[in-house]
């Protein structure tokens, strides 16, 4: 063996087994108790990566029982987009005796280069699996390709729209939450807070969901920046910029820690996220603790103040627990119905585990006075006294989205086609 | 690894018959205790029963027409990398550029599709493979032009040249090929149905793809054995210099060695387009041609033993999804055993080359 080529060699497997040891998750570990590797879960116990947890091989559903299984696209414990799933799909367990979750994360090409959803999901139907759950919209193909191979087997894909396109095979439906609502809530926010002026959003890819997300947070904050704050819109800076996916890939997207920290090194002062993971209210906390004046709004999980407690305006979070186990009962008794579902918060009590889809947990570092002012502005929404699509609003290239005196209607919204006049960010129309 | 020793011609019957044996089995027996016993090491410290592990790893891939079928098609991609690497390992090169090469001929077989979507199947498919394969065998060109004519390693070059063609597969799936109205590093808009490879129903198997990297690699065995070219490549992987002054034009025979073997690894990308993945994405290689090299590596470039391995690998991580499920372990376990055989084949080789 030539000398130099042990090097070689040895550099090859390095790469090899790193690239076999796979990565690790893109957000830091969050407080919530989670498995660090997919495991099946049992019903009573918290899940445990030491212990095997299911008889191996067998096809593992005792007699009544029902087996739901989920396909997520991240970590179930990336304290945002997939842990909300993860614990609405716990909640079903404890709610809807007799039903056992298992489960396959990080369903995605870097994390799990030869994995298909197609492939997850056989292998959560070989395992017993009669409901599958799938929650990211790259899945959509994925889910109606499995769904159209097992007849017998109902599918639910979040954040899809499949059935309202008329595309889904007949036992597909799709759930969403009216998170518009819970991001108006946080651009309100942060306008109250913002001393600069200046508000940024930490975009993960550019679709309809994500523009409509946008312009959602734009519209609250505008609002309450011209209505409590009393100041000209177009003194508001409000910037988006697009990772290119739901999280961190490295080499693959733009790095969520850098683009966070070139906000606040650009003198924006809230950093608002529409990425799974938490890098926007981490990266807000640094620069807090090294003396910065910034704050942040992180997105999807009840608890993602937890990464941040002091510059936390607040969270608005999916409940996905309640709809799920409503929908999961009624296909084990045999009434699945298919429909594309869009469920907003109850406005009774928007936090309220048990009823509502949509919640927002004020943070420890919105002042008590913007407090109120929120609650005013949330108040609003909830008797119906404000709707912030109500024209006229105009796309960035000056095409009108809502003429004036109308209110744009939900499929107007769901397919918005650009980000709104006034944010600055690319719209890939 | 030193060359001579890749076609050092034994002679076995020196020896008597016992002994014959041990001769013979000592080095898979050496390698494989030595990859169990480190990947049965990484196994207990989860806490996980190497037994269930092992047996999932090794048959989980068979115990469903879907796995066997999803198996296949990672098998038929991984098939035709090693194939090309027997030509570049017999020529004394290390062509890591295989990876590159595979995502530009992904990247190339989406042209046709692209530009001519109105093509008879048949006719789009051929056009699909054509440009796929000269994408990759122009690619591996550049990586041994570096070589030949700048001084740069094909190591290195090809290596310089993944990053590239991966870029290039990423510019295109956010800018010009994007989805309508998106921008999302997730894939190109997925090929409409009568475009992928003819598939069968409820299997993801579509059968062209193993059809054609076993006569790929039919074709590179009899090229090796039987031909003179064959030969001559072996001659230059010993020693470029005395193969040159014998009248073998070695630098020739360097440039066909790459370029066969990125015409191969660009069929693999066709593969990847037309039978796996059924739109352009980022990491659309996912590591095939990495596998690859670990599999020629393995056999020492042997044509005979390429397809049972690649066999055996592509087991390992499809066998390996299930992993999760049925043990709580994590999936790239499959990744420690696969590198850990080819690890102490390497180690297994230099303790038992040692004189004395």
């Amino acid at each position: 063996m030539r000398p130099s080529h042990h090097w070689l060699l040895a550099l090859l497997f390095a790469a090899a087994l790193l690239a076999a040891c796979g990565q690790q998750p893109a957000a830091p570990p969050t407080t919530a108790p989670a498995a660090e590797q997919p495991t099946a879960a049992p019903a009573t116990a918290a899940p445990s990566p030491a212990a095997p947890v299911a008889t191996p091989a067998a096809t593992t559903s005792a007699p009544g029982e029902y087996v739901f299984g989920m396909v997520l696209v991240g970590p179930i414990n990336d304290g945002g987009w997939n842990q909300a799933h993860f614990e609405g799909a716990r909640y079903v367990e404890t709610k809807v005796p007799g039903t056992r979750l298992i489960y396959i994360d990080k369903v995605n090409p870097a994390d799990r280069p030869n994995v298909q959803v197609e492939q997850a999901i056989e292998e959560l139907i070989s395992q017993g699996a009669k409901f599958i759950i799938t929650n990211s919209a790259e899945f959509a193909d994925g889910t109606n390709i499995a769904a159209e191979a097992h007849p017998d087997v109902y599918f639910l894909h979040a954040s899809g729209d499949a059935v309202l396109r008329g595309v889904a095979p007949p036992n597909v439906t799709n759930l969403m939450g009216r998170m518009e609502y819970g991001k108006m809530m946080a651009g309100c926010a942060a306008a109250l807070q913002s001393e600069a002026g200046k508000i940024a959003y930490l975009g993960p890819l550019i679709d309809p969901e994500t523009r409509r997300l946008v312009n959602s947070t734009y519209l609250g904050a505008k609002y309450c920046w011209e209505t409590y704050r009393g100041k000209p819109a177009d003194s508001l800076a409000f910037k988006v910029t697009w990772i290119g996916f739901w999280f961190n890939i490295p080499g693959v997207t733009l790095d969520p820690t850098r683009v966070a920290t070139d906000f606040i090194n650009e003198g924006y002062d809230v950093i608002i996220s529409g990425i799974d993971t938490t890098e926007g209210i981490v990266e807000a906390n640094k620069a807090s603790q090294a003396g910065k004046t910034v704050w942040a709004a992180p997105y999807d999980y009840r608890e993602a103040c937890a990464q941040g407690e002091a510059v936390c305006l607040g969270v608005p979070f999916f409940n996905w627990g309640p709809r799920y186990a409503e929908i999961i009962a009624d296909a084990r008794a045999g009434k699945f119905t298919p429909q594309w579902e869009w469920i907003g918060p109850d406005w009774s009590d928007i936090n309220n585990p048990e009823t509502s889809m949509i919640g927002f947990v004020k943070g420890p570092a919105l002042t008590a006075e913007n407090a109120a002012t929120l609650d005013e502005f949330i108040g609003k929404l909830a008797d119906g006294s404000l709707n912030l699509f109500t024209g006229p609003l105009n796309y960035q290239d000056g095409t009108v989205f809502v003429p004036a005196g109308q209110v744009a209607d939900d499929k107007t919204i769901w397919y918005t086609e650009q980000l709104l006049e006034g944010i600055e960010g690319q719209s890939a129309p | 690894m030193q060359s001579t020793e890749i076609n050092r011609p034994r002679e076995p019957q020196q020896q008597p018959a016992m002994h014959q044996w041990f001769e013979t089995l000592r080095l898979p027996l050496l390698t494989l205790t030595g990859a169990l016993a480190l990947t049965s090491l990484a196994l207990l410290s989860t806490g996980v029963s190497p037994l269930q592990a092992y047996r999932i790893l090794l048959f989980g891939a068979f115990s469903s027409p879907g796995r066997s079928s999803d198996m296949i098609m990672l098998a038929a991609p991984l098939l035709l990398c090693a194939t090309g690497l027997i030509l570049t390992f017999r020529t004394g090169l290390y062509n890591l550029g295989v990876e590159g090469q595979l995502a530009l001929g992904a990247v190339a077989a989406m042209l046709p599709l692209r530009l001519l979507p109105d093509l008879p199947a048949p006719l789009l498919w051929t056009l699909c493979f054509a440009c796929a394969a000269t994408g990759g065998a122009l690619w591996a060109l550049l990586a041994a032009g570096l070589r030949l004519y700048a001084g740069v390693s094909e190591i290195f070059a090809g290596l310089g040249l993944n990053f590239l063609a991966s870029g290039l597969a990423l510019y295109l799936v956010l800018g010009p090929w994007r989805r309508s109205g998106s921008a999302s590093m997730s894939g190109t808009e997925l090929l409409p149905r009568d475009l992928w490879l003819p598939t069968i129903n409820t299997l993801r198997l579509a059968p062209l793809a193993p059809i054609i990297a076993i006569a790929a690699l039919a074709i590179v065995w009899w090229v090796v054995r039987r031909t003179r070219w064959g030969l001559e490549l072996r001659a230059v992987g010993l020693n470029p210099g005395a193969a040159d002054r014998l009248g073998v034009p070695a630098h020739r025979r360097i440039a066909q060695a790459m370029a066969a073997c990125g015409f191969l690894a660009g069929m693999a990308g066709a593969i990847q387009i037309l039978g796996v993945f059924h739109q352009l994405i980022p990491n659309i290689s996912s590591g095939v041609g990495l596998l690859g090299l670990l599999v020629a590596l393995l056999v020492r470039a042997d044509p005979r033993w390429v397809l049972p391995v690649s066999v055996v690998f592509a087991s390992f991580t499809v066998g390996s999804v299930q992993l999760p499920l049925a043990l709580g372990v994590d999936s790239s376990i499959a990744g420690v055993l696969q590198g850990a055989l080819v690890l102490f084949a390497l180690l297994a080789r230099g303790l038992l080359a040692r004189p004395g």
